[in-house]
């Protein structure tokens, strides 16, 4: 297959082998379902780059979702990327240390992931590198504290 | 000296010899307020002159000038009074028609629901009057009481009949014009001088659609004085008895005038200047309490001096109809012409009840692209009727 | 210098020097909300206008920010149920079917068949309830309060059948992991195809009292535009996406439940402008009403004796599942991470709504202010999903 040509109607083995082929060991695909292909990105910083392909190639036109989650050893950034000729997810899975909560904003790229990553970033801490506007979104500018984080307990959680 | 030596009870025959009767024609509402001070001012001075006996003052308080000062005091106030009233149950008519256009029955407080009048009355009486802090005294105070005078003016200037009116004066229409057309401009000082946002946009719009509507309103105006051959409210009804109601040969100014008369009384498909969906409650959002209270009774006073001039204009004002005796007509025709006013009203009720706001860009685009030309168009259909000998 | 400087002013010709002070006319921020009559929900809309034009915009939410998903690793499975329900009010059965959906799938285990209908049912007159508050909404944006009355008054209908179905009207905690809480009930089965078919025709009364006017339509067509890839690429979805021209409905595209054996159209304009989601919406009405009477049909074919829930184990094993359904506003969406223990590690809720209202700018951009609440009207606000 074509790496650079433009597929509008992609199945998920085409999404599966030509992410494949194009990014060769920067990407592990663990998995394929019907509807949906699980990405694993090794690189933080390789984000954009991808982002970029599906979009651009892949016709992925749709950010669905960005989201924290807090592994308590590492953070993990999820990205749900939506097909909308065929309905296919991708979901991009990328690990960031507890040390270096940076990573590239795709809000560029779709703009719809803008508020996601504001979201992601005021509930964990997770800061966006180039993102046009990182500010609180939802929680007011006085909270100095991360509260979806794990180690922010609830009463009664402890 | 007994009580019936200081009343002096006329029937209007003797009062039109009276020195100081100011009217040239029969004024019913005059002869009750003469009669009126007769009885009360009469009976004050029976009472003064009885504790303090052949004193200057009972004498004084009914000498001729000095009844004259009462009598028409009391005009103006049983003038108000029944305007007022007729406004109230213009208010309680929008109430229970509306509630029935949309499904509902309206208020249900008291006499069917008209007593909710003045529940609002006492409600609105009841808040805090605040005023803001960083609003223009001068401009936030003397303009809400501008307007709302302007209005009353207005609604009190109109007649009810040709024998219950203020003034009988041949500029009529354009007197009652002039002064219906001032209040935009005190609503746009009104919202500049609030300090807020809102009430400048809301200011703003008023005065941009006053022009747009005011010229054909004016113009349709000139049509009817074109074919009655004068501005005198009174001379218009006649003549409309004497040939036909002028919504027959001027349906085109009808619609035009009805239309410009929603705008001018700011009723909900124009109510641009208040519109609540995007400015809040436009120029009147910083006035709190009464003032509000007051603000609102305006409006209604100006839909219904609108309705009133519909009436007077094109269908025939108090006269029942063209073809009915005149023993017919003469029988409480004040009645008639609030009659005719409150069926305008209803007009102006469906519409609201139909139609969503327009933008302001629409309404010029309607004041200045649709409007004006028909009212040109009418004007030569009224000249080419005058000219032809038609009326 | 100051004499040049005045001489140069004067040279320019006519037309520059009007421009010139054209320009320096002052611009202003406006802060619509939190509390505004425009605003149906907590939330606050920043314009900046250069007259009647609004040249720029922001949306500001946060005010109901409950911290939703923080709450639900806090909670058994089960608990979370009614939780889901306040999301919004009025679209509170899809959410609660998604979040039932998702644990079953994370479970692996399928709802009866019965069960899978019943939801149809459900989800369809959340629907057309949700709607008709969205219609209501628009009618007083659009300064008219005899369309808000007559919706809602068709509303009442669609909550009444929710009585009849789970005996709440608004939040109504029915669905339940494995099926649902309770079987139809006599009364709901006798009234909702009366319902549907009353519906069907009372609707054409608000219609015909919109579309036979040119008002209305002048007042919703051309304002709040987008194009098709502009709304792919701002994550707009729902009925405000169909009217962009975009053909994508989860129901058909993805079917869930039992949407893979109905049959219904999903409504597609091109036009892409408020007028366009407004015709989207109400087509979507009557399309509800067409699954509403399929799935009837079907559960009356399964039986009064057939399951409608089966048992499930309290503690879902670890993985993560992904789990999206076609909600009145858009596409929601849920992410569960489960760890083997009864409580979610982590739940994110994905609301249509977050994403919509992050388009409002370009949506405002140029509309004048009258047209803002029009154009806002047309995404259904419903700040507690947003918000979360």
């Amino acid at each position: 297959m074509d790496i650079e040509a433009i597929y509008q109607k992609p199945s998920n083995h085409d999404v599966k082998s030509l992410l494949e082929s194009k990014f060769g060991n920067k990407i592990t695909v663990k998995g394929l379902e019907m509807d949906r292909v699980l990405v694993d990105v090794a690189d933080k910083n390789d984000i954009f780059e991808i982002c970029c392909y599906i979009s651009d190639n892949l016709t992925f036109e749709h950010c669905s979702i960005v989201m924290g989650l807090d592994m308590i050893e590492h953070m993990e950034v999820i990205y749900v990327l939506t097909n909308y000729y065929t309905g296919i997810n991708i979901e991009l899975t990328v690990k960031l240390p507890l040390d270096d909560l940076h990573i590239p904003s795709i809000a560029l790229i779709w703009e719809g992931a803008n508020w996601h990553e504001r979201e992601t970033y005021e509930l964990f801490g997770i800061i966006f590198d180039g993102h046009p506007k990182l500010e609180r979104l939802l929680t007011p500018d006085t909270y100095n504290f991360y509260p979806f984080r794990k180690s922010y307990k609830l009463r009664g959680q402890e | 000296m007994a009580l019936k030596d200081w009343i002096n009870y006329a029937d209007y025959s003797d009062l039109q010899n009276f020195a100081y009767y100011p009217y040239e024609t029969h004024n019913i509402v005059y002869e009750i307020g003469y009669n009126l001070y007769q009885v009360l001012g009469g009976l004050i001075a029976w009472i003064i002159d009885v504790l303090f006996p052949n004193n200057g003052l009972s004498t004084w308080l009914m000498s001729g000038p000095v009844v004259n000062l009462f009598a028409i005091v009391n005009l103006a106030l049983i003038i108000f009074l029944v305007i007022f009233t007729g406004v109230l149950v213009s208010l309680w008519q929008e109430r229970k028609t509306l509630g029935r256009f949309m499904d509902r029955r309206g208020t249900q407080i008291g006499m069917k629901g008209f007593l909710q009048c003045v529940a609002d009355g006492f409600k609105t009486f009841m808040k805090e009057n605040t005023t803001p802090k960083k609003v223009d005294k001068m401009g936030y105070t003397w303009t809400l009481s501008l307007v709302i005078g302007t209005s009353v003016l207005v609604a009190c200037m109109l007649p009810l009949s040709d024998r219950f009116y203020i003034v009988d004066y041949d500029a009529g229409f354009l007197i009652v014009m002039a002064i219906y057309a001032l209040a935009p401009l005190f609503i746009l000082v009104s919202g500049w001088a609030q300090n807020n946002k809102y009430t400048l946009i809301g200011g703003m719009r008023a005065a941009q659609s006053m022009i747009s509507y005011e010229i054909p309103m004016l113009i349709t105006v000139c049509a009817v004085a074109i074919l009655a051959g004068t501005f005198n409210i009174g001379g218009v009804v006649a003549a409309q008895n004497e040939t036909m109601w002028y919504v027959i040969p001027m349906a085109l100014g009808f619609i035009v005038f009805f239309t410009a008369s929603c705008a001018e009384a700011e009723r909900t498909p124009f109510d641009l200047a208040e519109s609540e969906s995007e400015l809040v409650e436009g120029w009147q959002t910083e006035y709190a309490g009464m003032k509000w209270g007051l603000i609102m009774l305006g409006d209604y006073l100006r839909g219904f001096a609108s309705c009133a001039m519909v009436s007077l204009l094109f269908l025939g004002g108090w006269n029942i109809a063209p073809f009915v005796s005149a023993e017919a007509n003469a029988f409480l025709p004040e009645l008639v012409q609030l009659l005719k006013g409150w069926f305008v009203f209803f007009l102006m009720i469906w519409v609201r009840a139909s139609l969503p706001r327009v933008r302001i860009d629409q309404i010029l685009n309607l004041g200045w692209k649709v409007l004006t030309p028909l009212a040109i168009i009418n004007l030569g259909i009224a000249v080419v009727l005058k000219t032809g000998g038609f009326f | 210098m100051v004499v040049e400087n005045t001489i140069d002013t004067f040279d320019a010709p006519p037309e520059e020097r009007i421009s010139r002070e054209r320009f320096e006319t002052d611009q202003m921020w406006i802060y619509m909300g939190p509390q505004h009559p425009f605003s149906h929900g907590l939330w606050t809309l920043k314009i900046k206008v250069d007259g009647e034009i609004v040249t720029d915009a922001e949306p500001v939410i946060g005010y109901l920010h409950r911290g939703w998903e923080k709450e639900a690793e806090n909670r058994t499975y089960p608990k979370i149920i009614p939780m889901a329900d306040r999301l919004c009010y009025s679209a509170s059965m899809t959410y609660t079917h998604l979040y039932c959906m998702t644990v079953e799938k994370a479970l692996g285990i399928e709802a009866p068949d019965k069960a899978k209908y019943i939801r149809v049912v459900a989800d369809e007159i959340c629907r057309i309830q949700s709607h008709l508050m969205w219609l209501a909404a628009m009618g007083t944006d659009l300064g008219n309060l005899t369309i808000f009355l007559w919706a809602m008054r068709e509303r009442e209908y669609w909550l009444d059948l929710n009585v009849r179905l789970c005996g709440q009207r608004m939040t109504t905690n029915y669905p339940r992991i494995g099926g649902v809480r309770n079987d139809t009930t006599e009364l709901f089965d006798r009234d909702v195809l009366r319902v549907t078919e009353l519906f069907e025709k009372r609707l054409w009364d608000i219609i015909d009292m919109i579309d036979d006017s040119s008002i209305y339509v002048s007042r919703m067509k051309n304002i709040g535009c987008l194009t098709r890839e502009q709304c792919a690429n701002l994550g707009l979805t729902g009925p405000a996406m169909r009217g962009c021209g975009l053909d994508f409905d989860l129901r058909r595209d993805m079917p869930y439940s039992k949407y893979a054996e109905m049959d219904f159209e999903v409504p597609v304009l091109q036009d892409g402008d408020a007028y366009a989601r407004y015709r989207v919406r109400i087509e979507e009405m009557f399309q509800s009403c067409l699954i509403i009477k399929q799935a009837m049909r079907k559960i009356k074919a399964l039986g009064k004796n057939a399951p409608y829930r089966v048992k499930v184990p309290s503690k879902v094993p670890a993985g993560r599942t992904f789990c999206k359904l076609e909600d009145p506003r858009g596409e929601s969406m849920m992410y569960l991470v489960s760890d083997g223990t009864d409580k979610p590690y982590r739940l994110k809720v994905r609301a249509p709504l977050f994403t919509n209202l992050s388009a409002s700018k370009p949506m405002v951009k140029g509309c004048r202010v009258a047209d803002v609440p029009v154009v806002m009207a047309m995404i259904d606000v419903c700040m507690g999903e947003s918000d979360r």
